[in-house]
C-alpha cells in the first residue's frame, strides 16, 4: 500500500469515527462526564490544593477522553452491518486501527486543550514547559486512543458489553496512578503497580510542565509512554486482525 | 467439469480457495474463473459457503489456502489495488445510517481516491438514477430496506469499478428497487464490467448470468451455462394449461404424457415429448368440448439441476 493511499485512508476513517462517534452516548457519558465526575467527587469538600491536582486532572481527563472513542467504534460497525463494507473498501485492518486512534487522538486533544486553557484563565495555573506539555499531550492521547482501539478488538457486537470491558481495565489504571496518591507518597507494592499504568508516566511529566518537579526523569516518563503505545498499537493489530470474522 | 478456461486473461480467478472456522471447514478447494465482460452466477443453499468464498474474493477474509487474483492483481499481495478495482455489495453490507444520503456516498468516493469535483458530479448523477436526489441531505435512518439497498448500490458502483460482487443484491426487496438494480447490473455489463452476482434466486440467476457456478457443502459441484444445465438432469418437460370445465387426472394420462398434477387453477403436465403432448391435449380438449384458456411449455428449471446437485432432490 503507497504511503500518500494510507495516509488518505487513515484520514477518511478517522473524519467518518468523528462524524458518526463523536455523538454517540457512551463517548459523552464515558469520555465526558466521567472524568468531571470523578474530579467533582475527590474535590468538592476536601481541603486539596488545586494547584497540586491539576496534573493528576489533566491526565484524567485526557486518559478518558481519548480512550473513550475508540472501544466503541469496532463494536458499533459490526452491530450496525457496516463492518464488512468497511473492509471491502480498498483498505488494510492497519489503516482502520490508526485511522480509530487518530479519531480518538483528536477527541482527546480537544478536550484536554478546552480543559486546560480553562485552568490558565480561571485557575492562573502556568504552564512551565509549553513545548514538553504539547508533546506529552500529543503522545498521551496516541497512547491512550491506541488502548481504547485494543480495548474494542474483543468480537462482540454489542458497543455495552466492551464499553464495560473497557471501564473494567481503565478504572484500574487511574487508581493505580499516581493521579489521586502522589508517587512521591508512594510505596512498596503500590509503587511497583503504579509503574504499570501508562497514566503515571503522563501525570508525572504533567507535574513536570505545570509545577516544575517530577518523581522519574522525564526520558523515562516518555520513553515508558512510547513502549506502552507501540504494545497497544501491536496488540491491537494482532487480535483485531484475530477476530476480524467474528461477529460480522 | 469446465473449472477452469483456456486462455489466462480473467477478470477474477479462484484457486484452490480454503477457509476453515475452528474445526469446520467452510470452503474447501473452491477454484474456478470469470471472463472479463461476463455476469457469473454463485449459487448454493443456506451454509453451502458462499458468503465465505465472497468475503475471500472481496479481501475482507484472507484465504487459508490458495490464491485469488483480480483483474491480473494478486489479491494476497496487493490487496488495496485489487480492491480499487471492485465494487462491492457485501451480504451484511449497511450503510452507514448517521450519515446522509450524499455523505455516505461522498464517504465511498473518498475511500477509492476520487477527486471533489468527481464525487460531486458522480453523487448528483447516481442520487438521481436511483430516485434519491430528493432525499440527499435525509440520514439513511430515515429510508426504508429498498432505498438503503439502493444507495447500498450507489456506493459500490461510484468509482466505475471493472468488476462488481453482489452478495444477494435483490434479497427482500420490493420490485422497483429490484427493477432499478438489475437494469443497473445490465447496463454496467454492456460497459464491461463483469458482474459476479451470489443470490438465491435461481430465476434472477438464470436470467441475467451467462454462466452459474454451484457450490454445495463448500466444494464446487458445478459450472456451466445455465442452459447446459438444466439439460444435464432432467430431460422431462412440462406444459402448463387450463381449461374452462373440471377434468380428470386419468383423462390426461396417455401417450407421451408421463404425469399431471393439479398446479394452481392449471394442470401441469410431465412429458419428453412435449409435440406429441399438446396435440394430444388439444384432441381432448375437442372431444370433450372444452376450451383451453391457456396452454405454456415449460423446459427443465434451474431449479431442478439445482437441487439434484445440491442433493436437495432426494
Amino acid at each position: 500500500m503507497s504511503t500518500p493511499i494510507f495516509i488518505r485512508s487513515i484520514i477518511v476513517t478517522a473524519e467518518k469515527n468523528i462524524k458518526i462517534y463523536y455523538k454517540k452516548a457512551p463517548v459523552i457519558i464515558f469520555g465526558l462526564l466521567f472524568p468531571l465526575f470523578m474530579f467533582l467527587s475527590f474535590y468538592i469538600g476536601r481541603k486539596i490544593d488545586l494547584a497540586l491536582f491539576f496534573p493528576g486532572f489533566i491526565a484524567m481527563t485526557l486518559f478518558f477522553t481519548a480512550s473513550s472513542v475508540g472501544p466503541l467504534i469496532t463494536p458499533w460497525e459490526k452491530q450496525a452491518g457496516t463492518y464488512e463494507r468497511l473492509l471491502s473498501y480498498p483498505v488494510t485492518v492497519n489503516t482502520i486501527i490508526f485511522g480509530d486512534i487518530l479519531a480518538g487522538l483528536i477527541f482527546g486533544m480537544s478536550i484536554t486543550t478546552i480543559v486546560l486553557i480553562s485552568g490558565i484563565i480561571f485557575l492562573n495555573i502556568a504552564i512551565v514547559n509549553f513545548l514538553l506539555m504539547l508533546i506529552a499531550i500529543l503522545l498521551g492521547c496516541f497512547c491512550f486512543a491506541a488502548l481504547g482501539v485494543l480495548l474494542a478488538s474483543p468480537s462482540s457486537r454489542a458497543p455495552s458489553n466492551v464499553m464495560m470491558l473497557s471501564s473494567l481495565i481503565r478504572f484500574p489504571l487511574i487508581f493505580i496512578s499516581g493521579i489521586f496518591i502522589p508517587l512521591q507518597e508512594l510505596e512498596g507494592t503500590g509503587l511497583i503497580l503504579s509503574y504499570l499504568s501508562p497514566l503515571t508516566y503522563l501525570v508525572d511529566i504533567f507535574h513536570l510542565c505545570l509545577n516544575g518537579t517530577s518523581m522519574l526523569p522525564i526520558w523515562l516518563d516518555l520513553c515508558g509512554l512510547i513502549l506502552f503505545s507501540c504494545v497497544f498499537v501491536l496488540a491491537a493489530n494482532l487480535l483485531h486482525k484475530r477476530n476480524l470474522a467474528k461477529g460480522l | 467439469m469446465d473449472l477452469m478456461m483456456g486462455k489466462e486473461d480473467y477478470a477474477i480467478k479462484a484457486s484452490n480457495l480454503t477457509k476453515s472456522f475452528g474445526s469446520v471447514v467452510a470452503v474447501e478447494g473452491v477454484s474456478f474463473a470469470v471472463n472479463r465482460g461476463e455476469i457469473f452466477g454463485f449459487l448454493g443453499p443456506n451454509g453451502a459457503g458462499k458468503t465465505t468464498t465472497v468475503r475471500m474474493l472481496t479481501g475482507i477474509l484472507t484465504p487459508d489456502k490458495g490464491d485469488v487474483i483480480i483483474d491480473g492483481i494478486k489479491l494476497r499481495k496487493n490487496p488495496v489495488r485489487a480492491k480499487m478495482r471492485m465494487g462491492v455489495i457485501p451480504e451484511i453490507g449497511n450503510v452507514y445510517v448517521d450519515l446522509t444520503a450524499e455523505e455516505n456516498l461522498s464517504l465511498t468516493g473518498r475511500y477509492y481516491g476520487l477527486s471533489r469535483e468527481l464525487i460531486e458530479k458522480k453523487t448528483r448523477e447516481l442520487l438521481t438514477s436511483i430516485g434519491l436526489f430528493e432525499r440527499r441531505n435525509d440520514l439513511v435512518r430515515t429510508f426504508s430496506k429498498g432505498m438503503k439497498q439502493r444507495i447500498s448500490f450507489a456506493c459500490a458502483i461510484i468509482h466505475d469499478p471493472h468488476i462488481l460482487f453482489l452478495d444477494e443484491p435483490t434479497e427482500g426487496l420490493d420490485v422497483q428497487s429490484r427493477r432499478l438494480i438489475v437494469d443497473t447490473i445490465y447496463r454496467m455489463n454492456k460497459q464491461g464490467c463483469t458482474v459476479f452476482l451470489t443470490t438465491h434466486n435461481i430465476e434472477e440467476a438464470n436470467k441475467l448470468c451467462a454462466r452459474v457456478c454451484i457450490i454445495n457443502k463448500g466444494k464446487v459441484v458445478a459450472i456451466d451455462r445455465p442452459e447446459k444445465l438444466k439439460n444435464t438432469f432432467d430431460k422431462t418437460q412440462s406444459i402448463e394449461v387450463s381449461f374452462d370445465q373440471k377434468i380428470d387426472e386419468e383423462s390426461l394420462l396417455h401417450g407421451p404424457i408421463l404425469k399431471a398434477e393439479v398446479f394452481g387453477d392449471k394442470w401441469r403436465i410431465y412429458t419428453t415429448d412435449p409435440d406429441k403432448a399438446v396435440k394430444y391435449i388439444v384432441t381432448l380438449a375437442q372431444e370433450k368440448g372444452m376450451k383451453i384458456l391457456s396452454l405454456t411449455t415449460c423446459g427443465p428449471s434451474l431449479e431442478e439441476a439445482f437441487i439434484r446437485l445440491t442433493g436437495g432432490g432426494g
